[in-house]
């Protein structure tokens, strides 16, 4: 056999190749014609089996279909990339806000106070003049497990230093329109203070928020909140906290210093407009507040308040856009209307008196885009200190005039801004104001800003 | 006492499952899934779409009113693929409804059903408004419609098995009137193969592939940005150098730059409504696709 073979190749050899191509190429012809056959009567099965195949489709498309979600992120559609599953797939998305200022002021910052108003902490007033670093601030946040999300934001500030502006977890799978929140977090009274300053539409706060929260109101607690299966939106909730932040302050006891509760109820109207408007209260006790004040004698003393602060809040927002398409122009009219009663004792050096005021403040703003990407608003703000009864006045142990931080006024401000958004992700704003804060001063405020917002950038609420 | 009480519970039990026994709740996302779902689930379903075709899918607010309706929902439809990432995820969040949360069976994404287009190999912000599973506007090729409604129809039963012969009934009875709509469709388009388009915003890109045009420009430099003078100037020169056939945008698109490049090239601008309810004459999805189709026809004369 092996003989045979060995010859073979040796007279293939001899002979030359052409011969063997000679055969091959017939072969291959052959070859060739069966293959032809074989397709074709392939193709002519496949296709009656196509055509069975279409007739059966509308039948049981249920064959044809990936049978669930899961089942489809494990085998993405055809003719897609499948991205491979990166090694920190499951680390917490980041967002960071870069935001700066450059301010004009008329008035010195460092004198800036809200006449009639305790004050409020260091967080209030314009800010500083020229160009400024505004804070900086870098959210992580994801999914814990099936049933709660978390979040960490950072405030890092132009000064270096780093502050914790909401760390809270919350649930994400109760049911019955439950949602449970724990940590530190922007309280949901009111309607600005559960958003975030980049999201604002003017540099800085209403002069509400400055003189009843310090700025924003954020507890270290625990809320609950309820959403009613009503076609009408309605949503009502408590919070507790440590009532440590203004206007409340560490007491240093068991249980909760401070408790809210709130209800927001909203709709549409028509296609073009929707609305909210709410109403929330907010409790809180003090220690030992204290704050400085200039006497009669121009001496500056330290005063402590001691007692408790009710605050009501009445909030309204209304939005419209053409056919609801916010996209070319769109308006949001915007007010908020506070009232707050403090009672307790003030402290004068060694002398103790009752206290009590009443004080109240509202703002109304209007936002107009007009073209896309630039919008226009105008803002108002009026606050109402009220005299407060201080007994140690009444007794005629001191005067009003010794308490001069608390005198009577009724501070203002007028604000216009312009401001223009290259994309969602970044915004560039003009500012003018002009504010009467305290009696022998107008302050006219002008603020360039930018505000940018990196990475993983959450949905804004309504 | 404690007869009150048991009473009162009894009450509140038989108040709290009420709707369950009625019909499937469904809020869709954009009115096509509306429509799909009507055509499949008929009265079994309740259905409201959270947009209108006059509205930017990309850019809604989560108003109040989807809060409530997303906290009643028991399904959920939406196209996914990143187009609803500016204002669902807080829809969902507010509205405290693990059923239609991410991953449940109350939530159905329409885009994990369909042969994407587009699909980044990177994604950079500097690019604009890109998305990275790819480009999520599939509505406007009827043959996604056709394959989102096998999935539909197969979650509505899933959801609601007690009507799942209902639903398959009805499935069927559309997925036969579609093919044959499609076929029509296809033959009636026959003459707009290759021709040449330029688009708004880079959501015509299914269009645009089922009928076989031909894209040769944007109005918007890049996705989500707002067309520019000095991009529309590019985009005149290009096309008094190459012309196109047309210059196509949706009904809820700003007509001002396609106005602008038609007035300068003589090319018909043309608004086609994109989704169902895009005009008069796009009530269903059969009406939609009829209508997109005679348009372009008409228009590319």
């Amino acid at each position: 056999m092996l003989k045979h073979t060995v010859l073979m190749a040796a007279l293939a050899c001899a002979f030359g190749v052409s011969t063997a191509t000679a055969a091959n190429n017939n072969d291959l012809s052959e070859i060739r014609h069966e293959l032809k056959q074989m397709r074709e009567s392939y193709e002519a099965r496949i296709q009656i089996l196509e055509n069975r195949l279409k007739a059966l489709q509308p039948a049981q498309p249920a064959q044809v279909v990936q049978e669930t979600t899961k089942e489809t992120q494990a085998k993405p559609s055809i003719g897609n990339v499948a991205l491979p599953v990166p090694k920190n797939a499951f680390n917490p998305s980041i967002a960071l806000i870069l935001g700066g200022t450059y301010a004009n002021l008329s008035q010195d910052p460092s004198l800036y106070r809200i006449q009639g108003f305790v004050p409020s902490g260091d967080e209030v007033g314009p800010g500083k003049r020229g160009l400024n670093l505004g804070e900086s601030e870098l959210t992580l946040s994801a999914n814990i497990d099936p049933r709660f999300s978390g979040k960490l934001t950072f405030s890092l500030t132009p000064d270096n230093s780093v502050s914790v502006e909401e760390a809270a977890f919350e649930t994400i799978a109760l049911s019955n329109g439950l949602g449970l929140k724990a940590g530190r977090f922007l309280s949901s009274v009111g309607y600005l203070n559960s958003q975030h300053a980049h999201t604002w539409d003017f540099v800085d706060a209403p002069l509400t928020y400055q003189a009843f929260f310090g700025g924003q109101y954020k507890p270290d607690g625990v809320q609950i909140r309820w959403l009613a299966p009503t076609d009408r939106f309605f949503q009502v909730g408590m919070e507790v906290g440590n009532g440590v932040s203004f206007p409340g302050s560490d007491r240093n006891k068991n249980g909760f210093s401070a408790t809210s509760l709130f209800a927001h109820v909203g709709d549409d109207l028509g296609e073009s407009a929707s609305w909210r408007t709410g109403i929330s209260y907010l409790q809180t006790k003090a220690v030992d507040r204290t704050y400085s004040d200039v006497n009669a004698v121009g001496t500056e003393v330290i005063n402590g308040l001691s007692g408790s602060s009710n605050l009501w809040v009445v909030d309204g927002i209304y939005k419209w856009a053409p056919n609801g398409n916010a996209t070319r122009t769109n308006f949001k009219l915007q007010g908020e209307y506070f009232r707050r009663t403090e009672q307790g004792t003030l402290q004068y050096d060694t002398q103790v008196g009752d206290y009590r005021s009443v004080q109240s403040g509202w703002y109304l703003q209007g936002v107009y885009q007009f073209e896309p990407n630039w919008r226009f608003g105008l803002r108002y703000d009026r606050l109402q200190s009220g005299t407060p009864t201080i007994g140690l006045v009444e007794s005629g142990a001191l005067t009003a005039a010794d308490f001069s931080r608390l005198v009577h006024f009724k501070p203002t401000r007028s604000s216009v801004m312009l401001d223009y958004s290259p994309s969602e992700f970044s915004r560039f704003r003009l500012q003018f104001a002009r504010e009467k804060s305290r009696p022998d001063a107008i302050d006219n405020q002008l603020f360039l800003q930018y505000v940018m917002s990196l990475g993983a950038h959450k949905a804004h609420a309504f | 006492m404690k007869k009150f009480l048991i009473t009162l519970y009894a009450g509140l039990i038989g108040l709290l499952s009420l709707p369950a026994q009625a019909a499937v709740n469904i809020l869709a996302c954009e009115p096509e899934w509306a429509a799909l779902a009507s055509e499949i689930g008929g009265d079994k379903v309740v259905i409201t779409s959270a947009t209108t075709a006059l509205q930017d899918p990309h850019h809604i607010e989560a108003r109040p009113s989807l809060v409530a309706r997303a906290r009643k929902a028991d399904l959920l439809v939406c196209t996914g693929l990143e187009l609803e990432s500016g204002w669902l995820p807080i829809l969902l969040q507010q509205s405290a409804n693990p059923k239609i949360a991410p991953g449940q069976r109350g939530n159905f994404e329409a885009g994990n059903y369909v042969k994407r287009l587009d699909v980044p190999t990177s994604v950079n912000r500097s690019e604009g408004d890109v998305h990275a599973s790819g480009n999520p506007h599939i509505q406007q090729d009827p043959h996604n419609i056709a394959a989102v409604a096998d999935a539909l129809f197969k979650r509505l039963s899933d959801i609601d098995p007690s009507n799942a012969a209902y639903y398959q009934l009805r499935h069927q009875n559309f997925a036969s009137r579609w093919a044959v709509a499609i076929k029509k469709w296809e033959q009636m388009a026959a003459p707009l193969k290759g021709i040449a388009v330029v688009e708004h915003h880079q959501n015509m890109e299914y269009l645009i592939h089922w009928l076989g045009l031909k894209n040769v420009g944007t109005l918007e430099q890049k996705p989500g940005v707002e067309p520019s003078a000095a991009h529309l100037t590019e985009l005149l020169a290009q096309l008094k150098q190459q012309p196109a056939k047309l210059i196509i945008r949706a009904a809820y698109q700003d007509p001002r730059a396609s106005l602008w490049l038609s007035e300068r090239t003589n090319i018909p601008a043309l608004v086609l409504p994109f989704t169902v309810g895009g005009n008069p004459n796009s009530r269903t999805l059969f009406n939609f696709f009829e209508d997109t189709v005679q348009r372009l026809l008409r228009a590319q004369k």
